[in-house]
């Protein structure tokens, strides 16, 4: 049976100019120690849905599912007390600015152990060794000294080591990051994907990692979804989807990036992702999409062989 | 071949820091050393982690601030002797600069049309007619429409907004363009058409970038010098080819091994460097990269490399023949 098992969701957020979609039909499959990569541009949707799957939403938003299933237990219809039991424990996420999802007031040794406190039950005290070598896990020198260090005291690179080693206290058996290292220099971010890896690996974690970075997909991932405009647009194993993208979508994306251009102008996809007052009939994707046909300016496409495109750019070796 | 535009010569920044009530001031050395010819048309690449210096070199450049020691000359005028404020004035029109956050750096209570012009009001004598044409040429330039000109920021998408950006800074066709992190906060398909728009703009008005950045894949792109800058000071310099097919600089190696690429088949013997930058307040002694560096030996820890010329780039290394 699958670790994580969601079927069509959407996600609704109630506004002034009536309702917005941000997530329309994703879904996602997901089994113990794997590690999948969600990518898209901003406003596709890729947080919200994870946020979904947290109840981190706020009131405005309306979640629908056909299926929403974490080890085996149904989270649409668990109560707000049985959830909390679940979140945070078996499932928890890292977010992309270490510095403003740590708080400020207290000293790390108190947030991580407060974790601990509140799923172990006993006092955050009796569990300091326990926080201790979660901080060494996570590779931060003198970790005994660093319990009493403030967020404000460490660099972006530690902070986000500090967030990691308090998402693992529980050892989780889902880990969501969310743009881990966004925010950080390369070198720092090579040390965080490769802890995450690592840590991955050790505690045969699944790993969502939401990213708008194909680089780092490509490196660490072992299968990819890509998704536009709140849609799931293809999935796919990763080395599949970067030899031989379905999608136009996929495909152009792939091309933007500046180590496959070809002279000195890189190959842009024109226009912008559209809004939610602009949002056109049938595709998503026709008016950027190079391959665009009639019918694709008419009719949605249907999802096919997890790809959602009328008309799918064809396997390598087989013509059209 | 003609002048350059920019030529910096040993640039230096240091900031006073308060240490504390009836101690002395300590210095931060945020640029130490900088020097580069750079010429109409071509790109300059600023590399290097956060706290390196970039930022303080594009404050330089753009005359925000003065350098400790050194000398600027831009456009063949030498910076510090420009001291009377109509050639100050006049230097200033000459460089513009680019920033990186598009949703800071337009006033949120203006309109584009207001924002383009306000340039025009302050450096030129247009009538209101004029500039008003001057501002909707280089809107359709940058690939914005004329009804935009009405608008306010939040309108727009960060791309449009970069584009704004973009043309704000080219209004007083300037020569020389300093762009911090021009497409780090765009996504990747926006980011490509910036980086073009940026490309054919060069091209057709002979403009000579300052390309900061810490995206590699980027640099390698669009620039044809790099320098590689770590804690203030420059540790590799050279023509973008050398410096990416053969880096010769530890830290350069190390930069390039951990930026990720979009390749599946290659798995690659990552460099890794261990820690984290040092304090600029208080810089290792020797070179300063030698507490991350795998190959440091005694005598890095003592002696000071300088930037020597090694083959077709300059290094700051003791241990590179």
């Amino acid at each position: 049976m699958a670790l994580l098992d969601i079927c069509n969701l959407s996600v609704e957020f109630a506004t002034a100019h009536g309702a917005l979609k941000a997530v329309d039909g994703v879904d996602l499959k997901l089994d113990e120690g794997e590690i999948v990569a969600i990518v898209g541009e901003s406003g596709s949707g890729k947080s919200v849905a994870m946020l979904a799957l947290m109840g981190l939403l706020p009131w405005t938003a309306k979640v629908t599912a056909d299926r929403m299933l974490f080890d085996g237990q149904d989270l649409l219809t668990m109560s707000a007390k049985q959830r909390r039991k679940i979140i945070g424990k078996d499932i928890s996420m890292i977010f992309q600015e270490p510095m403003t999802s740590l708080n400020p007031c207290f000293s790390v040794g108190h947030q991580i152990s407060e974790v601990l406190a509140q799923h172990f039950g006993g006092s955050r005290r009796s569990h300091k060794a326990r926080t201790i070598e979660l901080l060494q896990q996570v590779g931060i020198p003198a970790a005994e000294a660093r319990l009493k260090a403030y967020p404000h005291q460490l660099s972006g690179g530690m902070c986000q080591r500090v967030m990691i080693a308090m998402m693992i206290a529980c050892q989780p058996k889902l880990l969501i990051a969310d743009e881990p290292t966004t925010a950080l220099d390369v070198t720092i971010q090579a040390q965080i994907l490769e802890l995450l890896v690592e840590l991955q690996q050790a505690n045969g974690m699944a790993l969502v990692l939401i990213t708008h970075d194909m680089a780092v997909v490509a490196e660490t991932a072992d299968r990819v979804v890509v998704q536009y405009a709140g849609q799931q647009v293809e999935q796919r194993a990763v080395k599949d989807l970067f030899e031989n993208p379905r999608h136009p979508y996929t495909q152009a994306l792939l091309r933007a990036l500046p180590e496959h251009s070809q002279g000195e102008l890189l190959n842009a996809i024109p226009g912008v992702v559209p809004g939610q007052l602009d949002r056109p009939v049938g595709c998503l994707f026709n008016p950027r999409c190079e391959h665009v046909q009639e019918h694709c300016r008419q009719t949605p496409p249907t999802r096919n062989e997890d790809i959602l495109c009328h008309y799918p750019l064809p396997l390598a070796g087989q013509k059209l | 071949m003609n002048q350059p535009l920019i030529k910096a010569r040993d640039l230096h920044k240091y900031y006073p820091v308060k240490s504390g009530f009836l101690q002395a001031d300590k210095s931060l050395q945020a640029l130490s050393g900088a020097s580069f010819d750079l010429y109409a048309g071509q790109t300059l690449a600023v590399v290097g982690e956060s706290g390196c210096g970039k930022s303080t070199l594009a404050r330089l450049l753009t005359l925000i601030e003065n350098p400790t020691a050194g000398q600027l000359t831009l456009d063949g005028i030498d910076v510090s002797m420009a001291a009377d404020s109509a050639t100050k004035k006049q230097l200033r029109q000459t460089v513009q600069m680019v920033f990186q956050d598009p949703f800071g750096s337009l006033n949120p209570r203006q309109k584009i049309g207001d924002i383009l012009q306000e340039p025009l009001i302050i450096n030129t004598n247009m009538t209101a007619e004029q500039r008003k044409q001057e501002v909707l040429t280089m809107m359709a330039r940058v690939g914005l429409r004329d009804e935009h000109f009405h608008r306010y920021p939040h309108m727009f998408s960060g791309g449009q907004r970069q584009r704004i950006a973009i043309a704000r800074a080219l209004i007083l066709k300037p020569k020389i363009v300093v762009l911090d992190e021009p497409v780090s906060a765009l996504d990747v398909s926006i980011q490509a058409q910036v980086l073009n728009l940026l490309i054919e703009l060069q091209q057709e008005m002979g403009l000579a970038y300052v390309f900061i950045s810490h995206d590699l894949s980027v640099v390698q792109h669009i620039a044809d010098q790099v320098l590689v800058m770590y804690l203030g000071k420059p540790v590799e310099q050279g023509a973008s080819e050398a410096v990416f097919s053969n880096p010769q600089h530890p830290y350069t190696q190390a930069l390039l091994s951990a930026t990720p690429q979009a390749n599946t088949e290659r798995k690659r013997q990552r460099i890794k460097l261990i820690g984290e930058l040092p304090s600029p307040l208080n810089p290792p002694t020797g070179c300063t990269f030698h507490p991350r560096c795998q190959h440091a030996t005694a005598q890095c820890k003592t002696i000071t490399p300088e930037m020597e010329p090694r083959g077709d780039v300059s290094v700051a290394c003791l241990l590179v023949k």
